[in-house]
């Protein structure tokens, strides 16, 4: 009969431990929602977006708000999950919406010889800052306005670049 | 007067009773809406089948006023490794906020022959169709799509409870 009473007292603390999981559980649901939905910080890195952000790369704050409610505008830096590599993001901005012309020089190094584009419907053309080491929407083209997943905010490290990004 | 101090108490009482359980019930609501909204996320969600470009994979009867509802499965997004033949949802690349669901038939590398030409399917990108050739909007009119327009996989049918099946491949 004794072992009756060890699963009682075994009882309490498992009801114990389930409340502290689910607790943990909620917690985690609530981190989730709010790194995807709301606010979230990223590292970035890459040449692509000098003299805005580093090469050495940077931890801006993005908001996944604006473009569920289709609230990007131009001159905006957008996190984008890249049309070449689905598991990448890329982080650039937002040079034209959908149709705008753009007219682009095909190879900033070499002369100027430059091209027209017209934005397709539910496309947006994206660029880096720096045009001589950015592959961007001259390379493959306007995406899609759904890959856009975050619009950057401020940057919060190193802290001597603290604050919004122009 | 020790009846209407009462009465007023009482009153007080009552509408604390009534504000807390507002509250809780807020709490819970919000609670399970959060939680919700990580699995539908991460795990799995149910979404019904509009139109028959599918069919009859799915609706497969033009007017039935009972749509299909399937299963998508969201652990493909880890690496977004997709294979010839499944159907997922995705999100329109023309308009923001349609969504579709439609069935892989080229994945990255491969050669597909449309009208005219023989188009190269690019790089991070696949080319969906419907399975109802005849009325279905897809690659063939929007081009081959980026894989990260892709929401989950779909696995199964889930309702009506007739059509209950998983799909093959």
């Amino acid at each position: 009969m004794r072992w009756l009473r060890y699963l009682n007292q075994w009882r309490g603390t498992a009801k114990e431990a389930l409340e502290q999981v689910s607790i943990v559980a909620k917690f985690l649901c609530l981190i989730h929602v709010t790194d995807r939905y709301i606010i979230s910080s990223t590292h970035v890195q890459g040449p692509s977006m000098l003299p805005t952000l580093n090469l050495t790369g940077d931890v801006i704050l993005a908001e996944h708000l604006s473009h569920r409610f289709g609230k990007i505008g131009l001159g905006d830096i957008v996190l984008v999950r890249s049309p070449t590599d689905p598991t990448r993001m890329v982080t650039k901005r937002v040079l034209g919406l959908e149709g705008h012309r753009l007219s682009f020089s095909a190879d900033p190094l070499v002369g100027d010889s430059s091209i027209s584009v017209v934005v397709p419907k539910g496309h947006v053309w994206i660029q880096g800052d720096n045009l001589y080491a950015s592959t961007d929407s001259r390379n493959f083209g306007p995406v899609p306005y759904n890959l856009i997943e975050g619009k950057a905010l401020l940057r919060v490290w190193p802290p001597r670049f603290f604050g919004s990004l122009r | 007067m020790h009846v209407a101090e009462n009465h007023i108490l009482e009153k007080a009482i009552l509408d604390m009773g009534i504000q807390t359980l507002i509250w809780q019930v807020t709490k819970k609501a919000f609670t399970g809406g959060i939680i919700g909204l990580t699995i539908s996320d991460r795990f799995c969600s149910v979404v019904p089948v509009r139109g028959d470009s599918m069919s009859p994979t799915f609706n497969p009867q033009r007017d039935s006023y009972l749509d299909d509802y399937v299963l998508v499965d969201k652990f493909c997004l880890k690496d977004y490794k997709f294979a010839r033949g499944d159907v997922v949802v995705f999100s329109s690349p023309s308009h923001y906020k349609e969504r579709y669901i439609k069935r892989i038939v080229g994945i990255p590398g491969e050669w597909i022959s449309s009208t005219e030409d023989v188009i190269r399917v690019p790089e991070g990108h696949c080319w969906v169709e419907g399975d109802n050739k005849a009325s279905s909007l897809d690659s063939r009119t929007f081009g081959p799509i980026p894989l990260g327009l892709i929401q989950g996989r779909v696995t199964r049918v889930v309702w009506p409870p007739q059509r209950l099946r998983k799909l093959g491949g």
